[in-house]
């Protein structure tokens, strides 16, 4: 095979041990959180080995593509693979999103107006509650769990979080144009105006969690609606910080020049995924916050 | 492996590695798919002994063997260990080793990444097993007597097993993301010069339909029982309707997933059909355009009818009605497949080797395992069969045919391709009839058995429904034995026999078998050009 190995040679890596190190890293993290979730002690343990081991493992995958790449073993059609495998990847994280937007719409859709007696139901409404329970939204359910809560409101750290993951997504096309002329400066630059926008959202997200625990009572055991607002902005939240932490891996490859205006895969990869965050973000805004 | 460049020689390797690396660090698709193929065969086993124990236990009415919470937990592990570790890693297994082969491309787009999909199963399935083994030992909780489905409230009050269940759930949603993301990645990029999307061998399109499917609904799933876990532990209230949840939620959720499900077990089947057919009846295959097409059109109408697992629940009468209206809408596309098959071997010359036996055998009892799927997409009929032994017969009937014997189509089909050797006909015709008539004395008492009233899902049955059930007991023991002589054949095989040829079947066409049987480590670096 490498009698005819030419740039124009599909590139198919040597063997790897880095899918036998996930598959450890993963199932001592899964297995600890299992245990640790039931009150077994060393479960935590577990889970902190196992996120240590993951974290190498990306750390070690990651440096052997970039390795490959630098050495030209890829070629366009390997570049066209990683871009479509980056593509089907989101494409399924909009389905996990999806599945957490479907249960907030069926719970404020259907299920809601079902407990306050919607069509027959209504002696249901009538036996259980006594006629007492109004399916507003926001709502705790019939029981109100978790006591009296103020919702949040749209206008005050969420516009202000809009505004600055939007001006992240047009500071990120920013570096793209710098980089697609080759103007080295201008793509650093603008990553590292990015990569504050979506620290500042984090900040912002988690002082927003800290004010709606302390000030509004609003928490994970608030009902329906604090069920459906932490995970769905916190779902959100743990992608921001992760997109964050590959915008600076690609900051820092970037200040060792290792893209070029053709060939810079893994910044167009992450540039992607930070859009998705971006436009999941505002669905969160509309539907979470606003409406 | 150091960060710094690496030169060409050393960046491709000539032969195959040696050793416990070359399976356990492997980034070749004929290894991996191995892999695949032998982990989904012990799966099998494993399946098959807790189906053994629940049918054993059914042989009389009255409590036998094992306690309802741990009968209940061999129902919930049967299933999920059938589906997620027998049938798509069997599936997975077959298109590792074919669709490189069938569309001239050296290997599997993202090799290192295919590797860890395979790796992902055996940690699942040790989570899987540990979830049975857990509540055996002091303080491990309740057992998993929910199903397969999961329902809460009861898969919230499930002790911890059902958390490493969850787990399992989350881990074989990741491999089965991203073995889909490199096959279609692979199918879309890795085609050989001229071999047009409408060239592509009918394996690799239903392969293409299943793995968009399993990219679009397994998150869901993943998402579901996410929800499950935090309200397990964290306090959340989505399917609680104290807090305005609803657990008929989940049941959608669920379902989303599940119904597709369906399809992503039938289809890999039907496309190894659409080869073995043509191959032995040296026939064309019939209509290749309205197979693709009513394959695209199961895929999309399967998403969005996945409520007819529900009618009981309390749904509006015009959501009941669209259910219903759209599942019965599917048998129009499947009929059509089954009628292209039927088309295919009109007039053709037909032999009837092993993998033909199985063809035949999808084809008579996959379409009687939909007909009774129509008798279940009625409303006012499922109300009376819900929940009864009928939907065991019927699911078993598609499931078995439509998926299983399409994989031991395949396997039959390949293993000379795979090992260089012939199986033994004779044994395979042997396993083949002990297989059928096995699987049919099993299930077929089973309809008769849910439409006479009884229940499924529950340990004890009223003593009228004793001489079915003892019929149905003794066709399982005959239906699990036969799986030993599949064992028995496949060892064979791997270990000698008449020696196959490149093309081991006289009527098979396609790439593959222009390539040695078995071919070498490495095949396809110099594309074909297709024509």
């Amino acid at each position: 095979m490498s009698a005819e190995a030419h740039s124009g040679d599909y590139y198919i890596p040597n063997p790897s041990p880095w899918p036998i190190i996930g598959m450890v890293s993963l199932l001592v993290t899964l297995m600890g959180a299992a245990l640790a979730m039931n009150g077994v002690g060393f479960g935590t343990y577990l889970v902190i080995g196992g996120l240590l081991l993951f974290a190498y493992l990306l750390y070690g995958w990651f440096r052997d593509v970039i390795g490959e790449n630098l050495s030209d073993c890829y070629n366009k059609q390997v570049d066209t693979s990683f871009r479509m495998g980056m593509f089907w990847f989101i494409a399924s994280e909009v389905f996990f999103f999806l599945s957490f937007f479907g249960a907030l719409y069926y719970i404020r859709v259907i299920a809601l107006p079902w407990l306050g007696g919607e069509g027959y139901l209504g002696p249901t409404n009538e036996f259980l509650y006594g006629g007492a329970f109004v399916p507003d939204w926001p709502s705790a359910g019939p029981a109100e769990l978790g006591g009296g809560f103020t919702p949040m409101g749209p206008w005050g750290i969420p516009a202000i979080n809009t505004l600055l993951l939007l001006s992240s997504g047009a500071t990120i096309t920013w570096a793209h144009w710098g980089l697609k002329v080759d103007n080295q400066k201008q793509l650093v630059w603008g990553l590292v105006a990015t990569i504050i926008l979506g620290l500042l959202f984090v900040g912002f997200q988690a002082y927003e969690y800290i004010h709606a625990y302390s000030a509004l009572n609003l928490t994970l055991g608030t009902g329906a609606y604090g069920s459906t607002f932490y995970m769905l902005t916190g779902f959100h939240g743990f992608h921001v910080t992760m997109g964050a932490i590959m915008l600076m891996a690609i900051l820092g490859r970037a200040m060792k020049s290792h893209f070029s205006a053709h060939n810079h895969f893994a910044f167009e990869a992450v540039a992607w995924y930070w859009h998705f965050v971006d436009v999941v973000w505002l669905g969160l805004f509309v539907f979470v916050y606003w409406l | 492996m150091s960060t710094t460049t690496l030169s060409h020689d050393e960046a491709h390797h000539h032969d195959a590695p040696k050793g416990w690396r070359r399976w356990l660090f492997s980034t070749n698709h004929k290894d991996i798919g191995t892999l695949y193929l032998l982990f989904a065969l012990t799966m099998l086993f494993l399946g098959g002994a807790s189906a053994m124990l629940i049918r054993m236990e059914l042989f009389m009415p009255g409590i036998q063997l094992v306690d309802p919470d741990l009968y209940n937990n061999l129902v919930t592990n049967h299933a999920l260990i059938m589906i997620f570790g027998a049938v798509m890693p069997a599936a997975a297994g077959l298109a590792n080793w074919m669709i490189p082969m069938m569309i001239g491309a050296p290997d599997m787009a993202l090799p290192r990444m295919n590797n860890l999909s395979f790796w992902i199963l055996p940690a699942a399935a040790t989570m899987l097993i540990l979830s049975f083994v857990v509540p055996f030992f002091p303080g491990g909780g309740t057992q998993i007597n929910t199903g397969w489905t999961l329902y809460p409230p009861l898969s919230v009050q499930v002790g911890m097993s059902m958390d490493f269940l969850i787990f399992a759930i989350h881990l074989l949603g990741i491999s089965s993301v991203l073995a889909s993301i490199n096959i279609i990645v692979t199918l879309l990029n890795m085609r050989a010069p001229g071999m047009a999307l409408m060239k592509m061998p009918m394996f690799c399109w239903t392969w293409l339909v299943t793995a968009f499917l399993l990219i679009l609904v397994v998150p869901v799933l993943a998402g579901g029982v996410t929800m499950l876990l935090f309200d397990r532990h964290f306090g959340t209230s989505f399917f609680d309707a104290a807090g305005g949840g609803d657990p008929v939620l989940f049941q959608h959720l669920f379902w989303f997933f599940g119904h597709p499900e369906v399809y992503i077990l039938l289809l890999p089947s039907i496309g190894v059909l659409s080869h073995v057919i043509p191959a032995f009846s040296r026939k064309p295959l019939f209509g290749y355009n309205s197979m693709v097409g009513s394959m695209l059109a199961v895929a999309t109408i399967g998403m969005v009818v996945w409520a007819h697992h529900q009618y009981t629940i309390g749904m509006s009468m015009g959501a009941v009605t669209y259910f219903m209206i759209g599942t019965i809408i599917i048998s129009i596309p499947v009929g059509l497949m089954i009628f292209n098959f039927i088309a295919t071997m009109w007039r053709g010359s037909m032999t009837f080797e092993t993998p033909m036996l199985f063809a035949i055998a999808i084809v008579l009892m996959f379409t009687f395992g939909g007909l009774s799927g129509v008798m279940l997409a009625v409303v006012p009929a499922d109300m009376q069969y819900h929940d009864s032994m009928f939907v065991v017969a019927h699911f078993h009937y598609v499931l078995m045919p439509g998926a299983v014997f399409g994989l031991f189509a395949g396997v039959f089909y390949w293993l000379p391709k795979w090992t260089g050797h012939m199986y033994d006909e004779r044994l395979g015709k042997i396993f083949f009839w002990t297989n059928v008539i096995g699987f049919n004395i099993t299930f077929f008492p089973q309809h008769f058995l849910g439409l006479a009233g009884m229940p499924r899902r529950i340990i004890d049955y009223n003593v009228m429904f004793t001489e079915f059930n003892v019929i149905s007991s003794v066709g399982a023991i005959i239906f699990g034995l036969s799986h030993l002589l599949l064992l028995y054949i496949v060892i064979k095989t791997i270990r000698g026999g008449k020696k196959a040829e490149s093309r081991s079947w006289e009527g098979a066409k396609g790439l593959e078998w222009e390539l040695d049987s078995p071919p070498a480590f490495h095949t396809w670096t110099v594309a074909p050009q297709v024509k």
